[in-house]
Order: structure tokens, then C-alpha cells, then sequence
């Protein structure tokens, strides 16, 4: 008799329940990234698990936010991307698709997601063409793009006195972008590009490619790709010898994993400019300790991106109590932003989230501490000053 | 001063030795890929897999035994022709009295399942493995500067095809292995022991995979996918030197190393299918290819 009452009394509990969670707001997250090909340690399952911390941090449940991360694979190829994007958005009412790297397959999705009820956040992605001539209402760009490197590294190089290039470009949409946006700041600067060699992408033996560089008599070597294809160059210059002969590396677009995955013997001496780097201060060391505790690597900047980009967005729903992808931006772009991450900033019209970026060094062996201690500040390039400005961009959300 | 297409040679000459360098990568992969369908008629797809094994436990000698790179180009490809054996005797063997096609199927599904663990368990950015130091440094030539340790390469793969071509070709158990592919029933009825020749023949072919590993493993990032993007190209150059043919995949592996490095000069971007053009164009000529006989 007694288990009958507190069987009913739990079912009643449990339609009141449900009657207020009929209130409550679902939302869908798709991670779409590289969890296979080169891409996948720097992005990869470090996007979804980011995307959950922020999650857990903002206390969706708690605030009747029920939120499900999905994650696919796009293998860096636009079609499988857009494939999926589209299943995730027509078929399955995904609100929102977050990170996707390869600058070609950001574009494809950003096409997907400019007439849906979608948003794309895309963090890893680098072509500042998303902010750009292809800028969609529906797209906000988060950590960095190819415009903020190429100002970053390129006119610190060329203040320097490094003023005669050569690039070494990733055949696709973003290194194309970069090597655009770098050779512009060496020559606005008064420095020369003196030869090009687009490379396949991804690559494996560049030296071919280094060679030419070599006998091209540059300063500098512009290392216009990402990723594996970073990594084999700088392994394979330091066997050539280039820098031993004089000439320097300019990484454009090094990511952390990187550094890591080279061994600061043959990447010391770099300089980059990224967004994020786990020991800037308190709060990036903080939350920095608690992803690696669940990834078991310090976090890159693009997944701590994904982080950003996934609490701002939660801030927005809350605000107004809506999932419709206007709304939600609308309310986005209004709100300024706030995290460990990044600290203050805001999300400009034309899609652009601004924040500070950094010069880095990579350190010597002997200047490292311990383990991940990889970088030094160069400098800190203001939040007003990183990204391309509004009017430059031809960006037609913007009057 | 005169130039050749407008490259100058000093530079051409460069080109060229860095061809004949990835040409070496080519010839040791594609012999061991000949090796394993001219007699036992299996297209390995798991080659590539193999490739990256012998990488990987290059690395894993080093990190965790201390034993560096010299005993490693002996004692990898020992390993991982030991687990070839027992693929051989497991799966494989499995296999013989059915069509190509399985034999492939299960090759890929192979290599998909061994790049995935080791993906999961070490990821995708690579692990660090520094060049000996006697090979250390570089020699200048006057038109370029070659590191002592690619000058190695083109004379180890040389060595190593030039040994392999001898034997299957030239002495009693090579004579044994080709009548066997021949003929297995009238071999096995001369007392040899058939089955057991395919294994170790399936052995060899992998161990050569994984000396080419250990040899990529200070050059190339060591990675679980370094031997995917590699594996097609070398299939491409086996079709082009003719299916199962010693002789056409060592040739054809330099050669098109050449091609390859030329393309890289005249017109970059080109590079990655060049020599998919040259394979379709053979195909369409001599379809069995340039050292194949026709079945």
C-alpha cells in the first residue's frame, strides 16, 4: 500500500515535471571538424569537449536549457561538410554548427546555414572571406582569420627588416587567403614578394618546394598552410638548413599542437600570432587545467574558441528565450562578451567577433619550464587593431 | 649562363637528386607491393599500413628501450614481417581460392582498423623522431645543399631493391618462388612446401614496408596517417610498372620520383596527380603496363 502512494506520488511529481519542462528550450549543437586527418588533434574531439564544458559552466539545465552536442566527421572536404550540415539542419533541427575547419569547407557550410534557420560559429576555420564578400547573417567568426595573422606575423617580420618574401602556400581557399592577406601587408609596408609555390594539399615532402625557396634569395619563408603540412616544413627546412643559412621562418598560422608535435629543438625562434594561449593569466590557466584534465592536452586556441563561442551563444537563448537563428544573432551581436578566454569583446555586424591577439616566440629548450611551457609575448596587438576593419571588408550585411 | 625552361640547372640538377630521393620511398614500397601480388595475388592494401608500423615502432624502440635508429632499420621490419606472418596464416591464407576483390576488402579493412587504434592512442600530429647523428648535417654540392641523411636514403633503397631483384630473380629460392606462383600443385609435388614459402614471400614484402618506415621516420611526420596519403601513390606506380613485376616497380618508382620532382617545379600545383595522368595515359597504351606481360 505504502509503495502504491509514493509510486503515485512520484508519477504525479513527475507529470509536473514534465508540464514545466514543456517551458524549457531545446537546443541542438553539431561539432563539425576534422576528427581524422590533420586537423583532428588541434580542433578534433577538443571542439566537443569545449563545447560541453561551456555547456556545464553556463548551467544550462539548471536554467531549462536542455542542450545535445552532436559531432561528425567532414574529413576537410566541402561536400561530406555540406552533406552533413544540411542533414543536421533540414533533418534533424540542429540550431546551431560549430568550429569547422579547412577554409573551403567553412564556406560551404556558411552557404548552408545563410538560408536556414541555423547559425554557424566557426572557430577553426581561417578565411576572412566568412567576414568578407561571403559574410551571411547566419555566421559569426570567432577566434581569428587570415587577415589577423598575416597583420600579426607579416608587419612584425617586416619592421624587423625582413622585407623579401617567399611563400609556401597550401593549395585551397585559406592559403590562398593567407598568402593574399600577408603579401599585402609586406608590400604596404615597403617589402617585396619574390616567388610563390602553391603546394597540394595535404602534403608530405616539401622539399622539394624549400628548395626554391632557398635558391629564390628571400629573408623570409612565409609558411602560408596549417597543420601537418606546417609541421613537415619546419621539419624538413631545419634539415635543409635554411635557417642555418640565413633565411627565417614565418609560421602564419602554428597552432600550439604544433609547437608540441615538433619539439621546441626545431620550432624555437618562431614567431606567430594567435588568439589564446593557455598561460596568459589566472583564468585562462584555470580553465586551461580543467580541459586538459578531460582532453589530456593543454587546449588550442580554436577550441577554446568553441568554448566562447558556445557560452555567448547560450547567454543569447537565455536572453531571449528563443532558438530562431535571427533572434538569437540579433541578440548576440547587441550583448558584449565576456569569458575566461578572451575577457571582453563583442561580436561586430558583419559577423566579426573582436578580441586581442598576441605575437608570440616559441622558447628555446632552455628557456622552457616544463611541459606546454611553449611561448613568450611578443606583444599584445589591441582588440581595435587585429582584425580588418569594418569598411575594408566588403561585407554586404554592412550599410 | 644557359637555362633549361627557363629554370636554371644548378637548380634543375636539385630537382632532379630530390626526385630520385622520393623516387627511393616509391621503388622500396612498390617492389614490396610486386613482391606480394606476383605470387601470391593478393593486392596488399595494407601496405601503407605496414609502411607506418615500421615508423611507429622505430619510435616506440627509441622512446620506450632506448634503441635508436640503427638497430631499429634491423630489428622494425623483423617486427612487423613477424605480424604479417601471422596475418598470412590467419586471414589471408583464408582468402587464395577467392577473387581479388575479397583479398583486397579485407587488406583495406586491415589497415583502416590498425590506423584507427594507433589514431586513438596517439593522435594525428605526430611523434618526434630526429635524424641519427653520424647522418646528421649536409654535404654542399655546389648546386644545392643535400643532407647527408636523404643521400643515405637513395643508397639504402638502392641496395635494399637491388638485393631483392637478385634473389627472386637470380637464385634457387627465387627460382622456387616463381615456379611456385606458376605452378603451386607440381612445386608442392617436388617436395617444397608451397604454403610456406607464400607466408614468408607475404613477410619479406611486409618487412620491406616497414623498412621504408623506419627509413621516412626522421624525414616524415610520424603519424598514423602518413602511410594512407602515400599508399595510393604507390599503387599508381605499380600499374604503371606492370602488376607483379620485380624489375618495373623499382624502375618506375625512381622514374616517376623524377617526374614528380620535375612537376614540382614547372607547375606545383600539378604535383599530387601527375602521376594519375601518367597511369591513365599508360593504362589506355598498355594496359598491362610498361613492364607487365600480358595475362
Amino acid at each position: 500500500m505504502r509503495k502504491t502512494v509514493l509510486l503515485l506520488g512520484g508519477l504525479a511529481a513527475s507529470l509536473m515535471a514534465t508540464s514545466a519542462l514543456a517551458q524549457d528550450i531545446n537546443i541542438k549543437m553539431g561539432v563539425l571538424n576534422d576528427r581524422s586527418g590533420i586537423y583532428a588533434d588541434l580542433a578534433g574531439e577538443g571542439s566537443v569537449i569545449a563545447a560541453q564544458m561551456a555547456v556545464e559552466d553556463f548551467d544550462a539545465a539548471g536554467k531549462g536549457i536542455n542542450v545535445e552536442i552532436l559531432s561528425a566527421d567532414h574529413q576537410n572536404k566541402p561536400d561530406v561538410a555540406s552533406n552533413i550540415a544540411r542533414q543536421w539542419v533540414d533533418d534533424e533541427g540542429v540550431n546551431v554548427i560549430l568550429d569547422v575547419p579547412t577554409s573551403s569547407t567553412a564556406l560551404a557550410v556558411n552557404e548552408v546555414t545563410r538560408n536556414a534557420n541555423a547559425l554557424m560559429l566557426n572557430s577553426t576555420g581561417g578565411t576572412s572571406e566568412l567576414t568578407g564578400s561571403a559574410c551571411s547573417p547566419h555566421t559569426a567568426h570567432w577566434t581569428y582569420d587570415t587577415w589577423a595573422l598575416a597583420h600579426g606575423t607579416g608587419s612584425a617580420m617586416v619592421e624587423q627588416g625582413f622585407d623579401k618574401w617567399f611563400f609556401l602556400t597550401a593549395d585551397y581557399a585559406f592559403g590562398h587567403a593567407l598568402e593574399q592577406d600577408t603579401a599585402a601587408v609586406v608590400e604596404a609596408a615597403g617589402g617585396e614578394v619574390v616567388g610563390t609555390v602553391r603546394h597540394p594539399f595535404p602534403g608530405q615532402d616539401f622539399s622539394s618546394f624549400l628548395l626554391q625557396a632557398q635558391s629564390s634569395g628571400a629573408q623570409v619563408i612565409g609558411l602560408a598552410n596549417a597543420g601537418g603540412d606546417t609541421v613537415n616544413a619546419i621539419k624538413q627546412a631545419a634539415e635543409f638548413g635554411i635557417v642555418q643559412q640565413g633565411q627565417s621562418l614565418a609560421g602564419l598560422l602554428i597552432f600550439l599542437t604544433d609547437v608540441h608535435a615538433l619539439g621546441l629543438e626545431a620550432a624555437q625562434g618562431l614567431v606567430l600570432t594567435e588568439a589564446f594561449y593557455w598561460d596568459l593569466n589566472d583564468e585562462t590557466r584555470e580553465w586551461s587545467a580543467r580541459f586538459e584534465e578531460l582532453d589530456g592536452d593543454k587546449p588550442t586556441m580554436v577550441q577554446a574558441g568553441v568554448y566562447s563561442a558556445v557560452l555567448h551563444y547560450l547567454k543569447a537563448v537565455e536572453a531571449t528565450g528563443s532558438t530562431d537563428a535571427d533572434e538569437v544573432i540579433a541578440k548576440m551581436k547587441e550583448m558584449p562578451t565576456e569569458d575566461p578566454i578572451f575577457g571582453e569583446g563583442y561580436l561586430r555586424e558583419d559577423g566579426r567577433k573582436i578580441h586581442d591577439m598576441y605575437l608570440f616566440r616559441v622558447k628555446s629548450p632552455e628557456e622552457s619550464e616544463g611541459p606546454w611551457d611553449y611561448y613568450e609575448v611578443l606583444a599584445t596587438i589591441p582588440a581595435e587593431r587585429a582584425f580588418r576593419p569594418l569598411e575594408e571588408g566588403n561585407c554586404p550585411l554592412v550599410e | 649562363m644557359f637555362e633549361l625552361l627557363g629554370i636554371p640547372p644548378q637548380a634543375l640538377f636539385g630537382q632532379l637528386l630530390l626526385g630520385l630521393i622520393n623516387g627511393s620511398f616509391y621503388a622500396i614500397l612498390s617492389l614490396g607491393l610486386a613482391v606480394i601480388f606476383g605470387l601470391l595475388n593478393i593486392i596488399n592494401f595494407t601496405h601503407g599500413a605496414q609502411y607506418m608500423l615500421g615508423a611507429f615502432v622505430a619510435w616506440f624502440l627509441l622512446q620506450y628501450l632506448g634503441i635508436g635508429y640503427w638497430w631499429a632499420l634491423i630489428i622494425a621490419p623483423i617486427a612487423v614481417g613477424i605480424t604479417g606472418v601471422i596475418l598470412e596464416r590467419l586471414m589471408i591464407s583464408k582468402l587464395y581460392h577467392l577473387d581479388h576483390l575479397y583479398g583486397l576488402l579485407l587488406t583495406f579493412g586491415i589497415a583502416l582498423v590498425i590506423q584507427g587504434l594507433l589514431r586513438n592512442e596517439f593522435g594525428i600530429s605526430g611523434l618526434p623522431y630526429s635524424i641519427p647523428p653520424q647522418l646528421a648535417g649536409g654535404q654542399n654540392l655546389g648546386f644545392m645543399f643535400l643532407p647527408n641523411y636523404r643521400g643515405w636514403v637513395v643508397v639504402a633503397s638502392l641496395v635494399v631493391c637491388l638485393a631483392t631483384w637478385f634473389v627472386i630473380e637470380k637464385t634457387r629460392l627465387g627460382a622456387y618462388l616463381r615456379a611456385a606462383t606458376e605452378n603451386p600443385t607440381l612445386v608442392g609435388a617436388f617436395g617444397i612446401n608451397v604454403p610456406r614459402l607464400v607466408t614468408l614471400t607475404y613477410g619479406f614484402g611486409v618487412a620491406l614496408a616497414a623498412f621504408a618506415g623506419v627509413l621516412a621516420a626522421p624525414i616524415y611526420s610520424v603519424n598514423p596517417n602518413m602511410g594512407a596519403e602515400l599508399i595510393i601513390v604507390v599503387f599508381a606506380v605499380v600499374v604503371i610498372g606492370g602488376m607483379g613485376s620485380i624489375l618495373g616497380a623499382i624502375i618506375t618508382g625512381f622514374g616517376l620520383g623524377i617526374i614528380e620532382g620535375l612537376t614540382r617545379v614547372f607547375y606545383p600545383e600539378g604535383s599530387s596527380v601527375v602521376i594519375f595522368v601518367i597511369m591513365a595515359i599508360v593504362l589506355l597504351i598498355k594496359p598491362a603496363g610498361l613492364f607487365g606481360r600480358a595475362a
